[in-house]
């Protein structure tokens, strides 16, 4: 997501409205890196030293279910061994119908979240007709690629990216690798420094006519076993009060996990570990 | 070697003013009107180009004319619309300061260029009924020489305006329902045309935005949607 610097530098002032404008194409993205670079992140002179002072997200993860699918993060942001937040938002509803989950530095995570989500409304606004789910997908993949320069010096975004596909009537999604390399997963996915743990979990209990209800009680399990075995992520913080984000992409569009639910699941996880036994 | 010819500024403006108006008016006009819930857009439209269209939270923009031009500076609005609102936040990007761009870009493309815009625009913005200080309704309109008022209650551009403006004069109401002002929408769009069959939901192209819902307000209506609130 770095701007174009081999451009010729004429940026222009954002509060104005142009009717012979360079960029005449409907990508918000795009009119960003020739129209106003500035507004775009400069990684040039970024070091590694730096590296271990920047928050980074850790454990998400989204899998289909019966209405859709379900996307879900932990609260946790680290640097190097230190919390840099305790309820930061990694998973984010980038339109009525699809949801975008962050992992790696979460500066340009979030940013990039941000833009993809103007990017889908502008070019909703422009054509006068919104993105099909898989041409968002492919979208986000460009802007990764674009962020290779500074994946390389350490900024890597990995993404998760989940929404209702209206045509298909079903939920789909895909994860990424820095490159822009996208991946439609058609079962369950998990990223970040607990995803390895979390999809363990996922790959035990997953079938593929779980319901919503069950599907956010999975999500709940798998991020719980994420928190266990990484110390990086966070599950579930009942002493303050702080849930995973949890979202349903439907038919009906995109829907919060409600909290009291999610401490519900929480709970039954526990206990059922507890008794020794476990159920999706 | 000939001498060009001179002729005054008076006269420029007069030819560029005169060309401009002529193809205005012989398209369709366009309303936008205050109701109850916040602001309704109509316009005689059987096409799927849309004349109304979606700019940010609380703005529509309504264009009448020759349609390129004026789907240019549409688009031209969201992105203007779109970059102040990432540069800054969604609050900060007002319908005020987007009118005052139109009339500037309008303005100066009517003294500048030997063709002046063939265009009348609208931009509609709905208050946001949480905050005290921008819970009003505005509507601004600009006209192809850079012109902007700002009308309360509607406002009205292209085909016979004052027609038009007439019956909506004659007849609106504060606090109307969505279903009323359509209809009186509609009236006064028939009103303002010598034509031989009525107005109805497929030659009609209706938006509204209202103060009440949260995010995006701009929601176009369906056919279905539009027959309901004509013939309730």
């Amino acid at each position: 997501m770095v701007a174009n610097r081999s451009m010729p530098t004429n940026t222009v002032m954002e509060g104005s409205v142009r009717l012979n404008a360079q960029y005449n194409g409907s990508s918000f993205f795009d009119l960003l890196r020739i129209e106003h670079p500035h507004l775009l992140p400069d990684e040039a002179v970024w070091s590694q030293a730096a590296l271990e002072s920047i928050p980074h997200g850790t454990t998400v993860l989204s899998m289909k279910c019966a209405d859709g699918v379900v996307v879900a993060g932990d609260r946790l942001a680290t640097a190097g061994h230190s919390v840099a937040s305790r309820d930061v938002v990694k998973v984010f509803a980038t339109d009525n119908y699809s949801c975008m989950a962050i992992s790696g530095a979460a500066g340009p995570a979030i940013e990039m979240a941000r833009v993809l989500s103007v990017e889908l409304e502008h070019y909703e606004k422009i054509e006068g007709q919104a993105l099909e789910l898989e041409g968002k997908a492919n979208k986000l993949s460009q802007m990764l690629r674009q962020n290779l320069p500074a994946a390389m010096q350490g900024l890597a975004v990995v993404p998760l990216f989940a929404g209702f596909d209206s045509r298909r009537k079903t939920g789909r999604l895909w994860k990424f690798d820095i490159t822009g390399g996208r991946y439609e997963e058609t079962e369950f996915d998990a990223t970040g420094s607990g995803g390895i743990y979390a999809r363990e979990t996922l790959k035990q209990f997953w079938r593929p006519d779980i319901t919503r209800a069950e599907s956010v009680v999975l999500a709940v399990r798998a991020l719980t076993a994420a928190a266990d075995e990484d110390r990086a992520t966070g599950g579930v913080d009942l002493e303050r009060g702080i849930y995973p984000v949890i979202k349903i992409c439907s038919g009906d569009g995109v829907e919060d996990g409600v909290e009291s639910e999610i401490e519900e699941a929480y709970r039954s996880v526990v206990s059922e570990r507890r008794n020794g036994e476990a159920r999706a | 070697m000939s001498a060009p010819f001179y002729v005054s500024p008076e006269q420029i403006m007069a030819d560029k003013a005169e060309f401009s108006r002529k193809g205005i008016a012989r398209g369709k006009s366009i309303i936008a009107a205050e109701y109850s819930e916040g602001v309704l857009l109509v316009a005689e439209n059987a096409t799927s180009l849309s004349k109304i269209g979606e700019i940010y939270d609380r703005i529509a923009f309504a264009g009448v004319g020759k349609f390129s031009e004026f789907d240019q500076l549409r688009k031209g609005g969201v992105r203007y619309a779109d970059t102040k609102g990432y540069a800054y936040s969604r609050e900060d990007v007002g319908g005020k300061a987007l009118a005052n761009e139109y009339s500037r870009v309008i303005g100066e493309a009517f003294t500048r260029d030997p063709k002046p815009l063939e265009i009348e625009i609208i931009v509609a913005e709905v208050g946001d009924d949480r905050w005290d200080d921008d819970c009003r309704n505005r509507l601004y309109r600009v006209t192809f020489d850079g012109f902007i008022s700002e009308h309360s209650r509607f406002c009205v551009i292209g085909g016979n305006v004052d027609d038009v403006e007439g019956v909506m004069s004659g007849e609106y109401e504060e606090g109307m329902e969505v279903g009323s002002i359509l209809r009186l929408g509609v009236r006064a769009l028939e009103g303002g045309a010598d034509r031989t069959s009525s107005l109805d939901e497929s030659s009609l192209e209706v938006s509204i935005m209202r103060s009440a819902k949260r995010g995006r307000k701009f929601e176009r209506l369906s056919v279905e949607q539009v027959r309901d609130l004509l013939t309730n």
